[in-house]
């Protein structure tokens, strides 16, 4: 078996990622490589990135076993990798912590930051007020409105939210506006992307941050049943939760992987943000990958309920390892994921984020057509507090 | 046709004691049927080339103005095919050069070979392309090599010593010094650094160098114009075509141009 050894050095997955920024920003992605590659060979930076981890976040987080939902679809014996007891309540904050360490080494004082729902921007701005880094977030208005507890948090914690007019108004603008503020202050800020995506080496970095998730699955999961799972599923916005978990199973052939992008209203309708399912290739934010697109190349706008999935655009090695079979991409549309939002919180007292949801709805599917016997992982990415309200409105309007 | 025609225009501005002045204006804002018209009148003004912007949903490099025309363009439903096709049917009767300025995806969908040839096709004679850094062009530097289109590099201040002096030497037609870490937009004055950075440009670059991005009055383009051979002006042209202030493009270009204007 090959060793999997991607991206190569300009940043490649297969033919996916790269750099397209404009000059201005090349200096900074070099240096930020370089910073990190030094990094990550540096023991101490890797001994107090663990102590933050551990100490900070509250890792490592369990794999529980949901004998509940097991037992009421009476298939595989399937196990919640519970990365919504991290502290603000998702995976984000493995890579914001890891990336705030980065920038402090760098000697740099400000971070810029975009973020969708919030919880990039929340994990964001709690581990610029923990390490003392100034810190600005980009948002869309339209966000802005639908999350206003979010951008209450972010200013507690110390951070300035900036509020995204242009375009749409949701993330995709965020980032653009983030990109921008980039380059013009690219002197002594750093930008923490909060996904798998943008130019090199922003994928690399952040799927690494997160690989922890994997990694820890694989020990505990091991210790657990004696063996590794037969398949696993994750949830795929810009897809930073899925790498984390994906990643450590890659060279291990006999996991099945399965990413689930938010399937809207349907894939038919065009209200949904299933770039892998039915997007196709160009150039976005940095990145060669999937997109949502017309025909003349313009980005459309991505549709689903739960705010962290709805990017237009996915990261380029999931891209590649859709393209190359690793990895099986499907997708679950809002009402399904409603469904598993309610079913998980009835049956193991465990509230979802509406991004979870749609893992843990695609696995229900998955599970009936295992065997007794088998295993499954969710990665449950986040807690569902801050979909709560939006799910109350959504009930009692049916 | 392509770079040659680029740097005879330049050559002839320069013999006639101009500085070069290249004005950008966003293909499709206000009708793509009024483009030919307004390149004539830039032209006339006295215009070096015309820098056409394509728009793009998600212009990173730009900043309100731009972004504003972009959108403005893109609900007149302009896309780079209409651009290219427009740009064909009087391409006989132009007598200035043309640069297209283009973010990458939209070429990307296009095809990059069908791109490069049907640019020709139309009379493009330069391209511009902000988000392709130096390590990734190399594909679609090939077509354009092939279909004689000059490949205009863009140059930063933050860029270290040796990445100017390798875009200085690959650039074709001229070199597009940014002179603002920053987005495009107006802005009044420019960084202390500026000076240095456009001198060691010029000394590197075998083509003219023009100093672009926040340069918004004549004091600036004339300021510019002492360290490199002109500048180009776009949020600035934008915005007084979209105000119906013609006139005052007309003396903008033409103060910017004169080597005897008088500072004020």
């Amino acid at each position: 078996m090959t060793t999997y050894t991607m991206p190569n050095e300009t940043g490649r997955y297969g033919n996916f990622g790269g750099r397209f920024v404009p000059e201005l920003l090349m200096p900074a992605v070099i240096e930020l490589e370089k910073a990190y590659e030094e990094a990550i060979n540096d023991p101490k930076f890797i001994e107090e990135l663990n102590y933050y981890l551990k100490q900070y976040v509250g890792r490592e987080t369990p794999l529980y076993y949901a004998e509940g939902i097991s037992k009421k679809i009476g298939g595989p014996d399937i196990f919640l990798k519970r990365e919504d007891l991290n502290h603000t309540g998702a995976h984000k904050i493995n890579n914001t912590i890891g990336q705030a360490l980065l920038t402090r080494r760098m000697g740099k004082k400000k971070i810029v930051a975009e973020t969708g729902a919030g919880q990039h921007g929340v994990a964001t701005a709690t581990v610029c007020a923990l390490l003392g880094l100034e810190c600005v977030v980009f948002m869309g208005e339209e966000d802005i409105r639908r999350q206003k507890l979010n951008v209450f948090r972010m200013e507690l914690l110390g951070a300035e939210v900036c509020s995204v007019s242009q375009g749409s108004g949701t993330l995709k603008d965020a980032v653009n506006e983030a990109l921008r503020y980039w380059v013009s202050h690219v002197n002594d800020t750093h930008y923490i992307l909060g996904s798998v995506v943008g130019p090199h080496p922003f994928p690399k970095i952040v799927r690494d941050l997160q690989a922890v998730i994997g990694k820890e699955t694989k020990q505990q999961i091991v210790e657990q049943t004696g063996e590794l799972p037969d398949a696993v599923v994750a949830c795929v916005g810009g897809g930073s939760n899925a790498m984390g978990m994906f990643y450590p199973f890659i060279e291990d052939k006999d996991v099945k992987l399965f990413g689930v992008e938010a399937g809207g209203a349907g894939l038919e309708t065009n209200k949904h943000a299933a770039t892998l399912s039915s997007g196709n290739i160009g150039v976005l934010h940095g990145t060669l990958t999937h997109l949502l697109q017309d025909n003349h190349g313009q980005i459309e706008e991505a549709f689903s309920i739960s705010a962290g999935l709805d990017y237009p655009g996915v990261g380029p090695e999931h891209s590649h390892l859709h393209d190359s079979n690793r990895v099986t991409y499907t997708s679950i549309t809002d009402d399904e994921a409603l469904e598993a939002f309610q079913f998980l919180s009835k049956s193991e007292g465990i509230i979802p984020a509406l991004e979870s949801a749609h893992a843990v709805a695609y696995a229900l599917k998955l599970a009936k057509e295992m065997k007794q016997g088998e295993t499954l992982v969710i990665c449950l990415s986040g807690r569902g507090d801050k979909d709560v309200e939006q799910v109350k409105s959504l009930l009692e309007g049916k | 046709m392509g770079k040659e025609r680029i740097e005879n225009a330049f050559l002839e501005k320069q013999s006639a004691n101009e500085n070069l002045f290249v004005p950008y204006i966003m293909a499709g804002d206000g009708g793509l049927e009024i483009l030919e018209k307004r390149i004539e009148f830039l032209k006339k003004c006295g215009a070096a080339a015309i820098e056409l912007g394509i728009p793009f949903s998600d212009p990173v490099a730009d900043g309100p103005t731009i972004q504003e025309a972009g959108i403005r363009a893109l609900e007149n439903g302009t896309t780079l095919t209409a651009v290219l096709e427009k740009l064909n049917s009087f391409q006989e009767k132009r007598t200035v050069p043309i640069i297209l300025m283009t973010y990458l995806n939209p070429i990307y969908v296009y095809g990059v070979e069908k791109f490069a040839s049907d640019c020709r096709e139309a009379g493009v004679d330069g391209i511009i392309i902000p988000d392709l850094p130096m390590e990734e062009e190399a594909f679609i530097a090939e077509s354009l090599k092939a279909h004689s289109i000059a490949f205009i590099r863009l140059a930063a201040m933050t860029s270290p010593i040796e990445r100017l002096v390798e875009l200085a030497n690959r650039t074709e037609g001229f070199l597009y010094a940014v002179a603002v870490t920053g987005t495009t937009g107006a802005r009044t004055v420019h960084e202390e650094n500026v000076k240095a950075y456009l001198q060691l440009l010029k000394e590197n670059s075998s083509v003219p160098v023009l100093a672009g991005f926040g340069v918004s009055s004549v004091q600036q383009a004339q300021d510019l114009g002492t360290y490199c051979d002109g500048v180009i002006v776009g949020s600035k042209i934008v915005e007084l075509f979209y105000n119906g202030k013609t006139e005052e493009v007309k003396s903008l270009i033409k103060g910017s141009i004169s080597n005897e204007y008088i500072l004020g």
